[in-house]
């Protein structure tokens, strides 16, 4: 009896491990394919085999120095915009949530339920809906078309985005706050001398989604742009290398770009995949 | 049922007995809220009659500088001695009045109309022609919301400034004297704390969240589209007429057709995305964390990997992948005797579209479900696996018993949140197929597009504007709808001080 049963748990885990695997392999292979090809010298779409016969890092250097042929395609300048983009909407959001979520956990003030309510509901609502909005609002302003707006798109509405980091501060215990309010700590000291640094996961984790944020976004990029190809973010650039006037010259450059924004973003992930799962289980949990 | 027989059934029974439960709660929470809705409107009422009494007695009680408040904002705090107070409130009055009337009011006033004269050439009195700009209904539409919205805050601010004025009369009655900016800054900083924390975020939200969103719902129901384009041309309202196109199949039958079909689609692709990434993505995740399987983190890491890397990257790669020379027909070749089988998976016929759409969908959630579902395993109390143990249950007793229950209790309303989710769910079709296979059957669409991208589609390509915020109402309407379900039935929110 115990060895068959012995017996039956090695022949599930070995099916379990073999299922695994061919899972794994399908997930992983897409990501495989496209860092072999940023590395393909020859052909210049896509061709009709897997592994690429000649490597070269040309693409990459094209990539970057602009070869290719059309002035409009500046992959350089697009990362710039990125990069300048995520330092100010990451710097307006990482403040916004954490002032607001510290106010909604810590402090007691009237009608504090529904102004979480109220949060919490416009948070709910589908991002796309004030995006087409937004974008009506900014070209009043002659916004559209700027850093600007994209630094406000994202940045603007973070303080909806309080649950996760709410959830931190919550778990402080309280006792800290009551025993520096004995020692006459105002609610402002007790928020930069005692639960900032406490929370640093939760900061490290603010700063990074935010951070990440505009390098990932594609929908809102693409609205605000339009065509002002000058200003466009890495997204919404690379999905331009891809389309019928410029696909055959900047395939290769496409698959360099994309690994070159995916790395750095994977590495980042991963850092802070707990704090994801905590955050996830925090709210899903108690549900 | 009787808890004995819930008892008795297996989880599946459970859950089922759980989710018929869930559906029929549904018209008793609608009911519910409405309710809740109804006693909101209500106390909504009698606080502005209250407002009104407040109003009235306070005038009556009030000296004069109180009285004298009613007009000028700010009189009563200066002549109480309350002066940097007294004077924000005058200031405030003195720029509400001059944004009224050198801006607000010459919109305001054309709101009713949106405009009346027409940007057209005219000759000027040297005889030559130039064009004369009229009005422009959109700046119209836009500055006149701004300009409610600001009339809001500033009669909150009026409200205010008589209640304190008011205040320090019965202050000074008393005998007491009003406080000293320093205490007041410093009040800022301790007991009014929240008020420095919220104010520069809530002013952000107003602008650009709140605004927006009556704009839009504004926008719904007026002629905004491309013979209607400000500034050469002007809109106006035109009531429910945005919405009544999208049911009538006479007037406007490839619009309706449209957004009939399109509905049906988004219907089925959300529940079928929601319900596959679900189950498949559980199954994994329990294969991953079952006892005995080792490099546990090894495994995630592949599935999360998919996660980190940007969604435009992976789909822009997966739609090239599903190219007829792409690499999944390469693959393909390999088990057909070395010849390509030039399989058209995007853009040939619409099942073979939904299909590649739903199964990389897959690839793009499962991953999502086993995160979070890896959480929620490392969470379920090892004492409960303990005592089972003692109890003699053998791994599939405890796994029925415990982890299957605990995890479908658990993970349900993330199951209605992916819901609404998938609704929106604008990436996967737009990236993937860009809304093909296209058809002359429908107005702007393709066959896997689903709402929420006809409706990027009406307003970047055919300039639909009106059409497009209406059918953002009504998926707001369903999305909302569904959304305040869950929140009524969550109950983090009530736990919120469980561990502090």
């Amino acid at each position: 009896m115990i060895k068959s049963y012995k017996l039956r748990r090695v022949i599930s885990n070995t099916l379990i491990y073999a299922l695994l695997i061919i899972l794994g392999i399908i997930w992983i292979s897409p990501f495989v394919y496209l860092v072999m090809h940023s590395f393909r010298a020859e052909g210049l779409i896509a061709v009709d085999y897997l592994v690429p016969r000649e490597w070269t890092f040309q693409n990459y250097i094209d990539l970057f120095t602009g070869a290719g042929g059309s002035a409009s395609i500046n992959f350089p300048k697009w990362f710039l915009n990125t990069l300048i983009v995520a330092i100010f909407s990451c710097i307006i959001a990482t403040v916004s949530v954490l002032m607001v979520s510290y106010a909604f956990s810590r402090l007691r003030f009237k009608s504090r339920k529904k102004f979480m309510n109220v949060g919490m509901i416009l948070g709910m609502f589908p991002g796309f809906m004030t995006m087409i909005a937004i974008y009506y609002l900014l070209k009043a302003m002659n916004l559209t078309g700027t850093l600007v707006a994209l630094v406000i798109c994202y940045s603007c509405g973070a303080g909806l985005g309080f649950q996760i980091s709410k959830g931190f501060f919550d778990t402080v215990p309280r006792a800290l706050d009551e025993a520096a309010t004995i020692d006459g700590a105002t609610k402002n000291q007790i928020f930069w001398k005692i639960i900032l640094p406490m929370s640093k996961p939760i900061v490290v984790y603010t700063v990074l989604t935010s951070f990440i944020g505009p390098w990932t976004d594609f929908i809102l990029a693409k609205i605000i742009m339009g065509d002002n190809i000058e200003y466009y973010t890495v997204a919404i650039g690379l999905q331009k290398m891809l389309s019928n006037d410029f696909i055959n010259t900047y395939y290769k450059q496409f698959l360099a770009g994309s690994v070159v924004v995916a790395v750095p973003i994977t590495l980042l992930f991963l850092k802070m995949q707990k704090y994801y799962v905590e955050g996830v289980t925090a709210g899903g949990v108690k549900g | 049922m009787t808890y004995v027989e819930y008892k008795q059934l297996n989880p599946f029974q459970r859950f089922a007995y759980n989710f018929k439960n869930f559906i029929f709660n549904v018209p008793h929470a609608v009911a519910k809220f409405f309710k809740a809705l109804g006693r909101a409107i209500v106390r909504f009422f009698t606080g502005i009659g209250k407002g009104f009494k407040n109003y009235g007695v306070t005038f009556v009680k009030g000296d004069w500088a109180t009285k004298l408040s009613y007009l000028i904002f700010g009189v009563g705090d200066i002549h109480k001695g309350k002066y940097y107070k007294g004077i924000l409130f005058f200031l405030v009055e003195v720029l509400y009045i001059l944004f009224m009337v050198f801006f607000g009011w010459t919109y305001l006033q054309k709101f009713n109309t949106l405009g009346t004269v027409k940007t057209h050439q005219a000759f000027n009195e040297m005889g030559i022609p130039e064009t004369v700009y009229g009005d422009n209904s959109m700046l119209i539409l836009l500055y006149s919301v701004l300009a409610i919205v600001v009339t809001v805050v500033v009669f909150a601010i009026y409200i205010a400034n008589i209640k304190d004025a008011y205040r320090h009369q019965v202050m000074r009655a008393e005998g007491k004297k009003p406080t000293s900016l320093k205490t007041d800054v410093k009040e800022f900083l301790d007991g009014k704390y929240h008020i420095t924390l919220l104010s520069f975020p809530v002013l952000m939200i107003s602008i650009f969240n709140i605004l927006p969103l009556i704009f839009m719902v504004l926008i719904a129901f007026t002629n905004y589209d491309q013979s209607h384009l400000p500034p050469g041309t002007l809109f106006t309202w035109i009531g429910f007429d945005n919405f009544g196109s999208l049911f009538n199949f006479v007037d406007s039958a490839t619009k309706a057709t449209t957004f009939i079909e399109l509905t049906k689609w988004t219907l089925i692709w959300a529940v079928v995305a929601t319900f596959s990434n679900y189950i498949l993505g559980m199954i994994v995740a329990l294969m991953i964390n079952k006892k005995g399987i080792k490099l546990k983190a090894l495994w995630r890491t592949l599935f999360v990997i998919a996660i980190a890397v940007p969604q435009f990257v992976s789909l822009l790669l997966m739609n090239q992948m599903l190219q007829t020379n792409g690499a999944i027909n390469i693959i393909l070749s390999y088990f057909n005797g070395g010849v390509n089988p030039q399989i058209q998976f995007l853009n040939s016929t619409t099942l073979m579209a939904r299909l590649t759409v739903i199964i990389v969908n897959l690839w793009v959630g499962i991953p999502y479900t086993i995160l979070s579902m890896s959480g929620i395993l490392m969470n379920i109390p090892e004492d409960l696996y303990e005592s089972a143990r003692i109890d003699g249950a053998g791994p599939v007793k405890t796994f029925t018993k415990i982890t299957l229950p605990y995890m479908i209790f658990v993970t349900t309303p993330q199951l209605i949140t992916s819901f609404v989710g998938n609704i929106n769910n604008f990436n996967v079709i737009f990236l993937l197929t860009g809304g093909g296979p296209s058809t002359e059957e429908f107005y702007q669409a393709g066959r896997t597009d689903i709402l929420v991208t006809w409706l990027f589609n009406l307003t970047m390509n055919s300039q639909d504007y009106g059409l497009a915020a209406a059918i953002g109402i009504l998926v707001f309407i369903v999305c909302a709808t569904l959304s305040l379900l869950i929140y009524n039935n969550s109950k983090s929110m009530r736990d919120e001080e469980a561990f502090s």
